[in-house]
């Protein structure tokens, strides 16, 4: 695997003719790292996530995935090599827990048994023992327990790379930080690289190895946690005063 | 209630055969709608430019009247005509809407977040349609599946006027008979299939719906399983096979008879079997059906070929009117045999009492004592140009007071009841002797002529000369009176029109 998981090359995204989204973001993103993008809400963060796995294409400049840049992936492959968690999690509701995570392995074919493995696998890693969930509905979950299905869904066929869209976002604070510990003990044993959008500072502080800030769709900082903690920079200053700050770990 | 039974005990294997042809007629139509609308549901929720459009002409379809629908159907090549085919093209086109309109609102319901989930996983587009849109989809699809099977119990009753069988053909006959044990007999069958299709859907719908998805398929499966045999048993047993004749008739009383009657002629002395496409609607949808085929025989008038089929003036001369009609039909392929020996027209009317008490015979005789009577007539009689006012210019004829319009069924018994002395009825009416009424002699030849006879395509008696033979030998064998009885049989007596038919076959050969 190349060091480099992710690479914006100058990427300027719009929506229409007038709007735009992102304005020339170039960043680097090496292999196994946790990248938290902060800012306002409408600030370009969900846009830069859905350009790395292609549901979004850029207008100018590269985004390069593995070496490739997304315009030469096949959609579909490259889809199937990105874990995405999104904020509502989307769980299918016709489909049981088990299944919902179940449904990109038997898409390529695994054979039962590992694909019956791989979700008891999961659950457990989430903390969440199949033998009481497997064959639950998502709406007899509660939100906490549905953002760790979301997440043992994307885990499903083990991609490298992980994005994830304010996960942890509607959760209440105890929750929220309960998960932020799992997150870590998973990270430890699964070693992804993840890519997480969040409007809490916090979250972004507990989280992250690098912390890129996007402001009116520029990135006006991409640094360590400690750098942009004691930036003295105003822009990031007055951002960080603006942006709640959770009580997380 | 206990007459229905008795109906329904008698006529047990009809009932069964007609619920048969009917469920056939609902689960086909139903299916090939399913298979076209669904995809083109699918196909306009992802254009929504196409989905206003497409709706809209789907409700237009939706609107026009059944009756009208077969009406349209009926010079179209291929997918119209009479018979179950053009049935189903009408049933399929009305369950089109339904369910291309729940399949689209189905899809458009569902949360976009799960359908970017499903997408941003790396599904196809087919997966995604597969695995999510079609399953969050399909309980509003079943909705709409269930509405147009509902609604086609509904209008299938209605293809028993283009003689698709089903349980309209008890309605229509119970409608020509106005005997209301006949219709119940194939209303109250025809709405518990809907009420039992309507159930079993919903069931079905429900089993969706609920948290616990893995539904058994047992149920669906068996009731499936058990309409195929149903319809496939119907569907044989209806099928044209080798040598069968296919008699037509319109849908009153006396042409079911008249129907009946060929039927049975031709199953007795050629053994051949007479497939009996009873009750078509009208002059014209026989007329039609002759044409393409899709009938062989059926017994129409001649006063009403010449001025309704083929649109020829008015003419009172039988036999003129005869070679006339007989001709056209030759140079359409069809042959006219010799008049059975009535003649359906108008019939004035008094009570046979009177008749004999003042030495009436003839209309001329009624026209002088007519000052001093009051007469009843039909909304209709009053109205044709050969009805009533040239009836009174040529006979002279003056009433007391201006003529009652009244319904021609309650004329008879006005006129029995002493209500009106003088009528207008029908010369073969079952009540002109169970009310002991006399007809007048249209002495002066007023009334066009109405004289029943048969009319068959031209192929079909070359290729099968007994049955000519048998055909032609029924000329002259029905005189107005035998008529009348055997009507009165059917509509008075509320009997059973084969067995009459057989009585009557059974009289005439000794």
């Amino acid at each position: 695997m190349p060091p480099q998981a992710i690479e914006f090359r100058g990427v300027t995204f719009s929506r229409g003719a007038e709007r735009r989204v992102l304005d020339r973001v170039s960043l680097t993103i090496e292999t196994g790292a946790v990248v938290a993008l902060v800012g306002r809400s409408g600030a370009g963060k969900t846009t830069i996530l859905k350009l790395v796995n292609r549901l979004l294409l850029p207008d100018d400049g590269e985004v390069v995935v593995e070496g490739r840049t997304t315009r030469d992936w096949d959609p579909i492959v490259l889809r199937r090599r990105i874990g995405y968690v999104l904020q509502d999690v989307g769980l299918f509701p016709h489909l049981t827990i088990g299944d919902n995570i179940a449904v990109i392995p038997r898409l390529e074919r695994w054979p039962t048994a590992r694909t019956k493995a791989r979700v008891t696998e999961l659950l457990h890693l989430v903390g969440l023992p199949p033998e009481r969930f497997e064959t639950r509905w998502p709406d007899e979950l509660s939100g906490g327990q549905r953002q760790r299905v979301g997440v043992a869904r994307a885990l499903a066929v083990d991609p490298p790379v992980l994005l994830m869209d304010e996960p942890f976002g509607a959760l209440d604070p105890v929750t929220r930080a309960e998960l932020h510990a799992e997150f870590h003990r998973i990270q430890e044993q699964v070693r992804k690289t993840i890519m997480i959008v969040t409007h809490d500072m916090g979250e972004a502080f507990a989280l992250a190895d690098r912390i890129g800030v996007v402001d009116e769709g520029a990135l006006v900082a991409f640094a360590r946690p400690d750098e942009i903690r004691n930036s003295g920079e105003p822009r990031i200053r007055r951002l960080l005063d603006s942006m709640p700050v959770g009580r997380t770990s | 209630m206990s007459r229905l039974l008795a109906f329904w005990s008698a006529h047990w294997s009809e009932l069964v055969r007609l619920l048969g042809q009917h469920i056939m007629l609902v689960f086909v139509s139903t299916l090939v709608a399913v298979v076209i609308a669904v995809p083109l549901g699918i196909f306009a929720s992802r254009r929504p430019r196409l989905a206003t459009p497409l709706t809209g002409v789907a409700n237009m379809v939706q609107t026009i009247p059944s009756l009208a629908m077969f009406g349209f159907l009926l010079p179209v090549p291929l997918v119209g005509g009479v018979g179950a085919r053009a049935a189903l093209v009408v049933l399929i086109l009305y369950g089109l809407l339904p369910i291309v309109r729940t399949t689209i609102a189905g899809l458009r319901g569902i949360d976009p977040v799960v359908r970017e989930a499903g997408i941003a996983m790396g599904m196809t587009d087919r997966e995604l349609l597969r695995l999510v849109e079609l399953p969050l989809a399909l309980p509003s699809i079943i909705a709409g599946v269930r509405v147009a099977a509902v609604v086609g119990v509904g209008s299938a009753t209605i293809a028993a006027a283009i003689g698709a069988g089903g349980l309209g053909e008890f309605i229509y006959r119970g409608l020509s008979m106005v005997d209301t044990t006949v219709i119940l007999g194939g209303a109250i069958p025809a709405a518990g299939l809907a009420l039992a299709v309507d159930g079993l859907l919903y069931g079905f719908e429900r089993s969706l719906t609920r948290r616990r998805r893995r539904m058994r398929p047992a149920i669906p499966v068996a009731a499936a399983s058990a309409i195929l045999v149903l319809l496939f048993g119907s569907f044989v047993a209806g099928r044209r096979t080798g040598d069968t004749i296919v008699i037509g008739s319109k849908n009153f009383t006396e042409q079911l008879v008249l129907g009946e009657l060929l039927a049975q002629s031709i199953e007795r002395q050629t053994g051949m079997k007479a497939v009996r496409k009873l009750n078509l609607g009208g002059t014209l949808i026989c007329d039609r059906a002759l044409l393409t085929g899709d009938i062989d025989a059926y017994v129409e008038y001649t006063g009403t070929a010449l001025t309704a089929v083929f649109h020829e003036p008015v003419e009172r001369d039988p036999a003129r009117v005869f070679e006339i009609v007989r001709e056209r039909y030759a140079g359409t392929g069809r042959t006219l045999l010799p008049p059975l020996g009535f003649n359906n027209t108008f019939a004035i009317l008094v009570r046979a009492r009177d008749a004999r008490e003042r030495g009436l015979k003839t209309i001329d005789d009624a026209a002088r004592v007519a000052p001093s009577w009051r007469a009843g007539f039909g909304y209709e009689f009053l109205e044709r140009p050969d009805g009533f006012p040239g009836l009174a210019k040529t006979y002279g004829l003056r009433f007391a007071g201006t003529p009652r319009v009244m319904d021609l069924t309650l004329s008879y018994r006005a006129l029995a009841a002493g209500q009106v002395d003088l009528i207008a009825g029908d010369a073969t009416a079952g009540l002109i002797q169970g009310l002991d009424l006399f007809q007048l002699e249209d002495n002066r030849r007023y009334f066009p002529p109405y004289d029943a006879a048969i009319v068959a395509r031209a192929e079909l008696l070359l290729r099968y000369p007994e049955v000519r033979t048998v055909l032609e030998q029924l000329s002259g064998r029905i005189s107005a009176a035998d008529m009348r009885s055997l009507n009165y049989a059917a509509d008075a007596e509320h009997r059973d029109i084969p067995q009459i038919v057989s009585e009557f076959l059974a009289r005439q050969s000794h």
